[in-house]
Parts: structure tokens; sequence; C-alpha cells
């Protein structure tokens, strides 16, 4: 038995413990905003926070995550009530297929919560493991720069 | 076909002791360390029905320490923690300005200095400067520990000088005595994130009030099987002023310690060119 926090809520999984994390969201937790890309840890799609920091859930058997906290796409905001960094993608036209948002907004998410600046260069350095296959790199860029930018604005909230 | 998790039998150990116990019973299992490589052959089904020996309950080889005169980096420290790490980024420029240009964010917060090692890629990019700064591979088993200097680690193409029954355990870079007159670390690929290396150098020259070369340390990577140091271009260079004569003399001496070739990535030529021009700018630099 693996248990594991996911989004805050105690989990635990009883397949097999090599079964691959982004897997077991998806499949056994339900939690399908996290996709896969490549499958080789190259294009970030399936970013999640483990502990914190970002990694490829496609790399990592569940077994890993043992006893750590997760964090997905999910944990940000809802359809009726987007996080300020996902309205910011939605206001900087930072998202077009999709397939790689959920992965740049959860790089993006743990910059902007460790209180990561706003410069172009360092931004555009965070994000070089989330490829996006729309090419939309300056409007997702804009929108970080943008959220960073509010969050300074309102202090620390969200 | 896709790698199957109920193929795959898996060891859990939570402290080294058990680690080293675990792997000398069972000497064909795989240690797994930040996965960033096993885990992209098992998805593509190339690594089904193994045993896999999870190293990562061992904290103790996660920490870095600061000893009096050398960084002990656990075998399980990722890329990240060691670019962040303060006695790392003072004592060794060169290791910390690798870690950076390892993968992505994601890749460096998973991968392991360890598990880099024992992968033994020719393109790995922290082997040329732990080459440089002449670190040690610490290693263990149910018999004991012994030292490797890292130029003795590598065997070949992800091949070590391991034992079956050992593990990287840590890996210790000794800090530099004297401030060297100056330093480098260049990475070339195809792109600056995640793209593997076509060449990759690290560099450290000494150089005395005469104007004379001291000493010169000089490291490739993806340039032949292992990482190299360049032993005849260190030696020439030893007591000599950096003329444009001389340059051009060592330089011609870097095919004799590398030998790379064409693939994939890129072609033996063009390796061998774009690296002379890295030792060039690096001795022509403030002549």
């Amino acid at each position: 038995m693996v248990r594991l926090r996911v989004n805050g809520k105690g989990r635990s999984f009883a397949g097999p413990p090599f079964k691959r994390l982004i897997d077991v969201l998806r499949e056994d937790f339900g939690l399908t905003g996290t996709k896969e890309g490549c499958g080789e840890g190259e294009c970030g799609a399936c970013t999640v926070l483990l502990d914190g920091r970002p990694t490829n859930s496609c790399l990592i058997p569940v077994a890993q995550a043992a006893g750590r906290r997760v964090e997905t796409v999910e944990s940000l905001g809802k359809p009726e009530r987007l996080s300020p960094l996902q309205q910011s993608f939605l206001t900087e036209g930072g998202a077009q297929c999709g397939i790689c948002t959920p992965g740049m907004l959860m790089t993006a998410w743990s910059w902007i919560r460790a209180g990561g600046s706003a410069d172009e260069g360092a931004i555009r350095n965070l994000l070089a493991g989330n490829l996006c296959r729309c090419t939309g790199y300056q409007h997702i860029v804009n929108a970080v720069v943008q959220a960073v930018k509010a969050r300074r604005r309102r202090g620390r909230s969200r | 076909m896709r790698g199957d998790p109920r193929s795959m039998e898996l060891l859990r150990p939570q402290s080294a002791a058990a680690a080293v116990r675990m792997k000398a019973d069972h000497p064909r299992a795989v240690p797994l360390a930040g996965g960033t490589d096993f885990m992209v052959a098992w998805n593509a089904g190339h690594l089904n029905h193994r045993t896999v020996l999870d190293l990562s309950g061992l904290d103790d080889w996660k920490r870095i320490r600061e000893l009096s005169g050398s960084l002990w980096i656990g075998a399980l420290a990722t890329h990240a923690t060691i670019g962040e790490h303060p006695a790392a980024k003072r004592r060794l420029p060169l290791l910390v300005q690798a870690c950076a240009v390892i993968g992505g964010v994601a890749i460096q917060n998973r991968g392991t200095l360890g598990g880099n090692l024992a992968n033994a890629s020719p393109a790995g990019d922290t082997f040329p400067p732990l080459a440089v700064y002449d670190a040690i591979v610490h290693v263990v088993s149910r018999d004991g520990r012994r030292t490797l200097p890292v130029r003795e680690f590598f065997a070949g193409v992800k091949k070590t000088r391991l034992g079956s029954g050992e593990l990287v355990e840590a890996v210790e870079v000794p800090f530099l005595e004297r401030r060297p007159t100056r330093r480098l670390f260049r990475k070339v690929g195809t792109r600056a994130a995640q793209a593997l290396s076509k060449t990759v150098a690290a560099g450290l020259l000494w150089r005395g009030r005469d104007r004379r070369v001291r000493e010169l340390r000089f490291a490739l990577g993806s340039m032949a099987p292992t990482v190299r140091r360049l032993a005849q271009v260190e030696a020439f260079v030893i007591g000599k002023r950096m003329t444009p004569e001389m340059v051009e003399e060592a330089c011609a001496l870097l095919d004799r310690d590398v030998a790379p070739i064409d693939d994939f990535r890129s072609t033996a030529e063009y390796r061998l060119h774009v690296s002379r021009n890295l030792l060039r700018s690096f001795l022509e630099e403030g002549q």
C-alpha cells in the first residue's frame, strides 16, 4: 500500500507500486488534469509538484511518492473560479490546444509561490523543460510575468 | 510495448545498510535513484521483468556536507540541491553551472549526481567539472568501502568499474587550494534546455606572476566513450607563455586524448572543431 498526500488530502494506492504516478493520478484518483505528452521526460506536459518542486510524473513510480506531497493542476482553481495564474493565462492568450497548459501552470506556480521574479529571461529558463506544440511561448511567458506582477501588487494571498 | 508495472519486483530499503545487503542478495537488481534515465527506457517497454532497488528511502545519501577541504555530495543529492548549495556555489562554480544545464527544471529536481555517474553516459554534463576538480567517488558494498578517482570510475559507454554488489554512496569534490586565473564551463547542444551535449567542456587555468602557465586542467565530455582530461595538452602548456603559436600547438594536440564519433547528435568533425575552438578561446582570453 502506497500512502501519499495529493492536493492536501491523504490518499492510498493498493495496486502495483511501480505504476507511474501520472497513471495513478489519472486512472485511480480520477485527476485527469495532468496530461501525458511524450512519456520520456522531454516535454513537461505531465509536470506535477512533488514536495513543492516541479517533476515529470511520467518518470516516477508511485512508490517513490510514498509519504510525500503531490500537487496537480486541480489544486489551483475550478472552472467557475480560476486561480489568478490561470486567469492570467486566459487573459494573455497563454493557452491554445491546452495539452501543455497544466504542466506550464504547475511549473509557473511553484516559481510564483516561492517568490520568483518577473524577469522574462528567468521565466523562459524556468519553463525551458515545458514544450508547447502550438509554439505559443510568448503569450505563456507574458501570462507568467503578469501573474507575478499582479501577485506583488496584491500582496501574497494566492 | 509499454512498461508493465506488474512485471516489476521492487525492493525498498530504508537504510544504507539494508540497501547494500539487498544489493548483495540481488546482484542483478537495478539501483533506481531519480529515474530520469531508467524510467524513459522502462516507459518504452525495454525494462520489464526487472528487479529494481529503489534508493529513494535513503535520506542520508541525499545530504550535502561541507568538510574542511571538500564537499561531500551524497549520491542521491539532486542537481537542483547541488546547484542551490552555498558551498557549491562559492567553491565549485563549474559543477553548479553544469547542474543548471542538465535537462530542464523538472529533470534537475529528480536527477541525482550518483545516478548520473552510475548511468555513465558519455554525454554526462557534470563529468568534465568533476574531472577537473579531481572528484573522488565513494563506493560501498556489503564487504566494505572503497574510493575511485572519477577519471577511473568509467569503463566505457554506459559502463562503470562498479562491482555487482557495489553502490555509489557519495562524490567528494576537493576544493581548489589556489584560486584559478580563469575557469570555463560550456555545453554545446542543439538547444539550451533538455538537449544532450554535442560537446561539453570544463577548464581551470593558473598562471604565475611571470605570466607563464603554472597549471591547466581541461576536460571534455561527449568526445570519447567516457569523460577525458586532455593530458597531452595539459602537460604541453606548463611553464609556457600564452603566445598565438603556443595556443595553436596546444589545440593541435587536442585529438591525442579524445576520439569523437559520428552519431545522431553530431559529427566527429564538428565535435573536434568546436572543442578546439573552446580550448583556443579559453587559452587566448586575456593573453
